[in-house]
């Protein structure tokens, strides 16, 4: 009796929209909860850090190096005297925003091709070996190739920083592309025989408005979802072309390139790779998690259950 | 199944030549003088002779015939010379690293065996370990070990091997003191204790890539078996009164692993990917190493040769899943 009563209190509970609906499937993902908070507890301290923290990252005190962690340098200093946590600030600016651009960018692309792809069937086989060809492409190979071969041109007309910035950006979004394409393809083939993509059709609606209005809303739940992915692939692709020395300029810290940096001090002062290290690691672990959380938020078939 | 393979094998070839032509294309596009190491009192008529000298003046078309007749028509030749003492390869030219004026591929057969055994070793290991875990946390599903075990995979997922290759190190070579952080390749197994000292200074590379390789796979060996304990004929087995070891091990194992066994291939180039961070790490000198060493020396021969090594390799395990998918599941075969 009171299970019944339970359930219509749920179907008929005010406000329950679509992403009402979605808020309250995620909520039950603890792991998925705790991941979100960590993410963003990350982004706001990197973002808001460079205000309220009183060291600059590339501030030379040489008279304080090599110090291990204490009040004043919570994380310690460098061979050069830098307070370590500002560096690490700074370094998360960089990674974060690379995460977050060259995602952004390889959506963008996936996006386009997939739903070029599912929805025009003469361009879906063509389109579809493109696909599969970038995908045996070697990706880590091809990346350090592209920054060593590219790096300095691009240095000389951007500025060494901004120019690192497009070209690993540029690097990143053009290589991972391929899973979001294939994946939205799947969802517009299937979307193309629905009833009201059909009724939109025979109204005369033109092809560029059916898959503004009536397509890409639909598939935008798998695009959240390999957003989120993508973010963290980006982020540990950055830090390993950090790691490599093919990425940033020595003196503009990432994470990748202070880990890269205290991997030369790791007999004398281990603990300076933890920071960088921990930072990529729970950044990436919190997003897995908050992906796998939406994931499951935004399948209909599991929702409400 | 036969015309199948084959049919997969025709659409590998000319996968490879666009690979490799698009390899070439980024290394030509490229900005790059390989001259910019000469000293400046070299006259700039010399600079031109020694570029023609390393086939630079001619077209673009020219340059990636001759790559491809020297990869793909001398290089064999020079292997079947090897093996059976014959000279079919005599006054050919092959591919000469610009670094080392030596053939690319002699440093390559230097150098892979290290790469393979490394990787070869973590992938073995990776298998054995992840198949019970996921298996297990499958059959015992939300029981503490399945919730541990997910999040510890979860995070070997989520932790990169450039750090956890530097965290093994700073645990057991800098604390611990049990292994060594670098990898000796003249090492030389004759006894016993020489191969202890081997596996000694192979355990912490392996284990690096170990981690990831488990990660991925008993995730997946995970849901592949829990998409099968709910299907009729596990729940027929069960009926006959089979024990449920069999229903596990045998009835919805071998077809759990279907899938897994793909996910195994296609994971493998990922995981040479990984071996270039680690042999990094490790100083283990493999063709990842190589690959950097030849990026950081502009070593367009051998940078083209390894980078087109690597995309073999990936097109030769999706090949091998494919046929291994299609002679696991008939359904395939006729698709």
């Amino acid at each position: 009796m009171s299970n019944k009563i339970k359930n219509q209190e749920i179907l008929f509970s005010p406000g329950s929209s679509y992403w009402g609906d979605v808020w309250l499937q995620f909520k039950k993902h603890k792991g998925a909860l705790l991941g979100a908070i960590i993410f963003f507890g990350i982004v706001i301290t990197v973002m808001l850090g460079p205000f309220l923290w009183p060291f600059e990252p590339n501030a030379i005190d040489i008279r304080s190096r090599n110090q291990g962690p204490s009040l004043l340098h919570p994380f310690g200093t460098d061979q050069l005297g830098r307070d370590t946590f500002s560096r690490m600030i700074a370094g998360g600016q960089t990674s974060i925003t690379v995460g977050l651009a060259a995602m952004f960018l390889s959506l963008v692309l996936g996006t386009f091709i997939g739903v070029i792809a599912g929805y025009f069937k003469r361009l879906d086989g063509i389109l579809m070996r493109f696909t599969d060809l970038f995908l045996s492409l070697p990706l880590l190979p091809l990346l350090l190739l592209m920054m060593f071969l590219f790096r300095e041109p691009l240095s000389v007309s951007y500025g060494p920083e901004r120019g690192m910035f497009i070209l690993i950006v540029f690097a990143i979004g053009v290589t991972s592309w391929m899973p979001t394409a294939r994946i939205v393809r799947g969802d517009v083939l299937a979307l193309k025989q629905r009833e009201f993509v059909i009724a939109a059709r025979s109204i005369g609606t033109p092809d560029q408005k059916i898959i503004i209005r009536h397509i890409l809303p639909n598939i935008l739940s798998p695009i959240l979802v390999s957003a989120t992915l993508g973010i963290a692939n980006a982020i540990i692709t950055e830090s390993a072309l950090s790691f490599l020395g093919l990425g940033f300029p020595p003196d503009f810290p990432t994470w990748g390139r202070l880990l890269n940096d205290a991997v030369d001090y790791l007999q004398l002062h281990p603990e300076r790779v933890m920071w960088p290290g921990l930072a990529i690691s729970l950044t990436v672990l919190s997003i897995n998690f908050l992906g796998d959380g939406l994931r499951d938020a935004l399948d209909p078939r599991i929702r409400g259950r | 199944m036969f015309d199948y393979t084959v049919r997969r094998l025709l659409i590998a070839v000319p996968t490879l030549v666009i690979i490799s032509l698009v390899i070439f294309l980024v290394l030509s596009l490229a900005p790059n003088d390989p001259m910019a190491q000469v000293p400046l009192t070299v006259p700039p008529e010399v600079k031109e002779k020694m570029r023609e000298a390393l086939g630079l003046g001619q077209p673009l078309y020219v340059q990636f015939w001759k790559w491809l007749v020297q990869f793909f028509w001398i290089e064999p030749q020079v292997l079947i010379d090897h093996y059976f003492g014959t000279n079919f390869s005599e006054d050919k030219l092959r591919v000469i690293s610009w670094q080392t004026r030596a053939p690319v591929m002699d440093t390559v057969v230097q150098r892979l065996p290290q790469t393979l055994w490394v990787v070869g070793m973590s992938y073995v290991v990776a298998i054995a370990i992840s198949i019970p875990i996921g298996i297990y946390s499958a059959y015992k599903q939300y029981s503490i070990f399945d919730q541990a075990g997910t999040f510890i995979t979860m995070v070997g997922y989520s932790i990169p091997p450039f750090f956890t290759g530097p965290l093994v190190i700073v645990i057991f070579a800098v604390y611990l003191e049990w292994f060594p952080s670098t990898y000796d390749t003249l090492h030389e197994v004759n006894n016993w204790e020489s191969f202890i000292v081997q596996l000694k200074q192979m355990f912490l590379p392996v284990m690096v890539l170990a981690i990831q390789g488990t990660a991925q796979i008993s995730r997946y060996m995970r849901s592949a078996i829990l998409d099968n304990l709910n299907q009729d004929y596990v729940r027929t087995a069960r009926a006959k009164g089979l024990s449920e070891s069999i229903v596990i091990l045998v009835h919805v194992l071998r077809n759990s692993m279907i899938p897994v066994i793909t996910v195994i291939a296609l994971n493998l180039p990922l995981i040479f990917g990984g071996a270039i961070i680690t042999e990094q790490v490790f100083k283990v000198n493999g063709i990842g190493q190589q690959l950097i060493l030849a990026i950081y020396a502009n070593d367009l021969p051998t940078i083209q040769t390894l980078t087109f090594i690597f995309a073999f390799l990936i097109v030769f395990f999706n090949l091998v899943a494919d046929v291994l998918y299609a002679l696991l599941d008939p359904r395939i075969r006729y698709e």
